[in-house]
């Protein structure tokens, strides 16, 4: 998967690696590769997920309660988003293959640009976050409804931000590392250093895409949407 | 492709810093984990050694501290799990090995190879920046809630480092499964590959399923202590013990990426030193994928006296007794194979021998240890340190050093010194054995483990351990003479020492950089083992087995 | 083995349906649904998940391995959690265990 030296032709054939012994074994061990590394992912995730899914079901009236303070419009908004970047990624992916290298060019950036408003928007809601107080290790602080609800264990409700924080966290910094990835992707596509016109570099790099915006499929119902009515 | 000039040297002709630091041939970044595994071996040992003279007498006498015990035991097992056992069969026989067994010029990704060896010495040097500098004392399994809130050591340092080693395992893995499913020569069909591989396939999937969910565990662990804001924090509705599960999740599996290599050697080592084919190759097969989806159900076991609820210490009980079935398929194929089989007592097959006897004893305590009425007795106790020593050292060391002696001339193209092998093989089972029987009596008998002082009844045996200890050691100090030595002879070894059956037999000792001349053709299935067949060595190139 | 190129059409399709799958899923949550809440939305972030998966992913158009792949991984995620979430659930059945 390693960039051929410059050539003037984007589709240039791609460049066979010596333990291979054909093309389509390369493309096939490539796809797999990142296949097997996203399995590790879910599981990766699955530490997360599996922490919330048990105190979620120790302290349901907690975490309704906190999860209302999320703002659902904007992880409404922010999940178009990420969804426009997939496909974004996806027509990218057929253009590569289709070895249009200014299509491939224009919609990686489209994706970083999605990519990049994600992150700002929730940037945004961090800031909220931090405006109302409600950043463990920083600044929380029990909101007044929750000290009014006479929880049996108000520190519950902290511990849906302490999940709220790692797992929007770690999903960020998940995306940060995929906006630099197609950012590098973009420019050695440019370069013409990407042997074969990057098809299956770019693949590649889209199912990771791809992966992130799964995650963020799940986190949305889970942290926003627990209980929206009061 | 490379030319035939490059194809006949062989892959250690260089010496240089460079080609050895930025080798992407799978057979150098064995020889590099080869090295670095065996320097951790050696350090995990002398905290051990430390811990067996500290243990000699009831009163603490040889350290200042029960502290400085707490910190001993930690090392040893951080040491000797993350950054010895867990690496050593795969990445170095595995790595070595794969390649040639299936037929293949390389891995799928040598440029990962590499980078998984950085990413190793990476966090083994934070390792040993933590052992010089201050050490941590949670024991190797970082328990919450004291790892994060009460301990005063490098309990943050201690878990980037295994994050960052973890990242190794899961870059081996991927490699091993991508190359064995899209790199098998032609006609080597899944029922062809040799068992070695099979095993090792399995692991994979254990280090590529199981290890990032370790990777969150300490992750967590480091933010909690970091931010002092946890997710295992009672006060915040937290739960302790869900750091167990998330620990245990992957610790347990990673028994077994420690056992099945040891395994895969095994059933390699067998049939050659039988000269009878493998009795059973589809059940040791399938076998080797069971124990690994079974291994992923059982990991509540370490977990029966923690607060976990009784009918999940019942569920888990009882998978734990059927994870046994298929280890016993195996020392059952195995026991098999040999019989009426010429057996030849070379040192591989001591050390083979070893690990079937001392694995099934390892293996049986361990069932008596999934019975919750028992386990509630010898919990934290010393029966449960012999158990997984039996299966871990008794069972997977012994493995990896018959492995060491099998491949040995095919590594380097040298033979080791038989009668000194021999010999160690021997210093070793009576230095193991010595070392750890005693400690199941210990421990049935209520010696707490973790302790640094007991009571005085206990001392008889504890000095018996001690006194095993040090043979043990002269056993292990033996190899790594003795094949150092070897270096100096001449490479000529020949192809096939062992009239072994199996790709990596047919090309030459060395292997020239690109394993084969040409691309090998598998018409035969393996381990073709009889009279007719000892008369085909000598093989390279298109040539069948 | 190689790819199927997907039409342009059919990406713009799948996304206008991950589009109408997240207003249902905003949607159902304003509903009365009570304890459904979860399974609902989770079976709605599965749907998405799978859309994406088969089609972004090409999982669809690649052999079975792929498939093997990805099922895999959420299998042993649903093990972790099962096994882990059982646990919990299951640490008040016993009440009556003599000296607890």
């Amino acid at each position: 998967m390693e960039p051929a030296t410059a050539t003037a032709e984007s589709s240039a054939a791609p460049i066979l690696l010596s333990q291979f012994d054909d093309l389509d074994q390369q493309q096939q061990a490539s796809n797999l590769g990142m296949w097997m590394f996203l399995a590790t992912e879910v599981m990766f995730f699955g530490g997360l997920i599996v922490a919330y899914v048990v105190y979620r079901a120790l302290s349901p009236r907690e975490f309704a309660l906190a999860s209302r303070h999320l703002d659902m419009w904007l992880g409404f908004v922010n999940t178009i988003v990420l969804l426009s970047s997939s496909l974004a990624m996806a027509l990218a992916v057929r253009s590569a293959q289709l070895h249009r290298s200014r299509q491939v060019l224009n919609y990686l950036l489209i994706t970083m640009a999605l990519g990049t408003c994600f992150l700002g928007i929730k940037a945004v809601e961090y800031y909220h976050e931090y405006e109302e107080k409600l950043i463990p290790a920083l600044n929380f602080q029990l909101p007044a409804e929750a000290v009014e609800s006479h929880f049996a264990q108000p520190g519950h409700f902290e511990m849906f931000f302490v999940l709220y924080f790692f797992m929007t966290g770690l999903h960020a910094f998940h995306l940060i590392i995929g906006i630099t990835l197609v950012g590098v992707i973009a420019l050695l596509s440019r370069r013409k250093w990407l042997s074969g016109g990057g098809e299956t570099q770019i693949e590649v790099t889209g199912l990771y895409w791809h992966f992130v915006d799964i995650v963020w499929v799940f986190l949305y119902p889970l942290l926003y949407l627990i209980d929206v009515k009061s | 492709m490379s030319t035939m000039a490059e194809e006949q040297v062989d892959y250690l002709h260089t010496y240089t810093l460079r080609s050895w630091l930025l080798t992407t041939d799978h057979k150098r970044v064995a020889l590099l984990y080869m090295a670095s595994i065996t320097l951790f071996f050696f350090v995990g040992g002398a905290a051990a050694t430390i811990m067996r003279l500290e243990l000699m007498t009831p009163k603490g006498d040889v350290l200042e501290s029960p502290d400085a015990y707490n910190r001993l035991f930690t090392i040893h097992g951080v040491i000797m799990i993350f950054f010895f056992l867990i690496p050593s069969i795969p990445a170095v026989l595995g790595n070595f090995l794969t390649p040639l067994m299936i037929g293949a010029r390389d891995l799928a990704f040598p440029k990962l190879n590499l980078l998984s060896w950085y990413i190793y010495m990476t966090g083994g040097l934070l390792a040993l920046w933590i052992l010089i500098f201050g050490g941590i004392d949670t024991g190797w399994t970082f328990y919450t809630p004291f790892s994060t809130m009460f301990s005063n050591t490098m309990v943050v340092t201690a878990a980037v480092a295994v994050f960052i080693t973890g990242f190794s395992s899961i870059l081996t893995g991927l490699n091993f499964l991508v190359t064995v499913h899209t790199m098998r020569a032609p006609g080597m069909t899944w029922f062809r590959l040799p068992l070695f591989v099979w095993s090792h396939y399995a692991t994979s999937l254990i280090m590529v399923l199981g290890t990032p969910v370790l990777a969150i565990a300490l992750a967590l662990i480091a933010l909690e202590r970091f931010f002092k804001v946890g997710i295992f924090d009672p006060k915040l509705g937290g739960d302790p013990i869900l750091f167990q599960h998330l620990f245990w999740f992957y610790s347990h599996p990673a028994v077994y990426i420690m056992l099945l290599p040891g395994m895969a050697v095994v059933s390699e080592i067998i049939p050659c030193f039988s000269r009878r084919p493998i009795f059973g190759y589809h059940f040791i097969a399938f076998a080797s994928i069971a124990i690994a989806v079974l291994g992923f159900l059982v990991w509540g076991h370490h977990m029966f006296v923690s607060g976990q609820s009784m009918y999940a210490g019942m569920v888990f009980s009882i998978l734990s007794f059927l994870v046994a079935i298929p280890s016993a398929i195996k020392v059952f194929n195995w026991t098999t194979t040999m019989y009426k089989g010429s057996i030849q007592l070379d040192t591989p097959m001591l050390y083979a021998l070893g690990f079937i006897g001392l694995f099934t004893i390892g293996g049986l305590t361990g069932l008596m240890l999934a019975s919750v009425a028992i386990d509630v007795h010898v919990h934290d106790t010393y029966f449960v340190v012999a158990h997984f020593h039996y299966i871990m050292v008794g069972g997977a060391v012994m493995a990896y050093l018959g492995g060491i002696h099998f491949w040995w001339p095919k590594m380097t193209g040298r033979m080791y010194p038989e009668l000194w092998g021999k010999l160690s093989a021997l210093v070793v089972f009576v230095g193991f054995n010595l070392t750890f029987f005693p400690q199941f009596v210990l421990g049935y008998l209520g010696m707490p483990r973790r302790y640094y002082e007991y009571s005085p009844e206990y001392q008889v045996l504890n000095v018996m351990s001690t006194a095993g200890a040090s043979i043990l050691a002269v056993g292990y100090l033996l190899p790594l003479v003795y094949l150092l030595f070897s270096l100096w002879q001449p490479p000529d070894a020949g192809p096939n020492p062992w009239k072994a059956t199996g790709l990596e037999w047919q090309t030459d000792s060395p292997p020239p950089v690109h394993n084969f001349e040409g691309t090998p053709v598998v018409i035969r299935d393996p381990y073709a083992y009889s009279a007719e067949e000892q008369e085909n060595e000598h093989g390279t190139g298109d040539r069948d087995r | 083995m190689s790819d199927h190129i997907v039409s342009v059409r059919t990406n713009v399709v799948l996304f206008v349906l991950l589009l109408l799958l997240l207003l249902a899923t905003v949607g159902a949550a304003f509903l009365p649904l009570a304890a459904w809440h979860l399974p609902v939305a989770l079976g709605f972030a599965a749907v998405k998940a799978i859309l994406i998966g088969l089609f972004f992913m090409h999982v669809y158009y690649r052999h079975k391995l792929t498939w093997v792949v990805s099922l895999a991984s959420l299998l042993w995620l649903g093990i972790l959690i099962v096994l882990t979430l059982g646990d919990y659930l299951a640490r008040d059945w016993l009440p009556n265990i003599p000296g607890k």
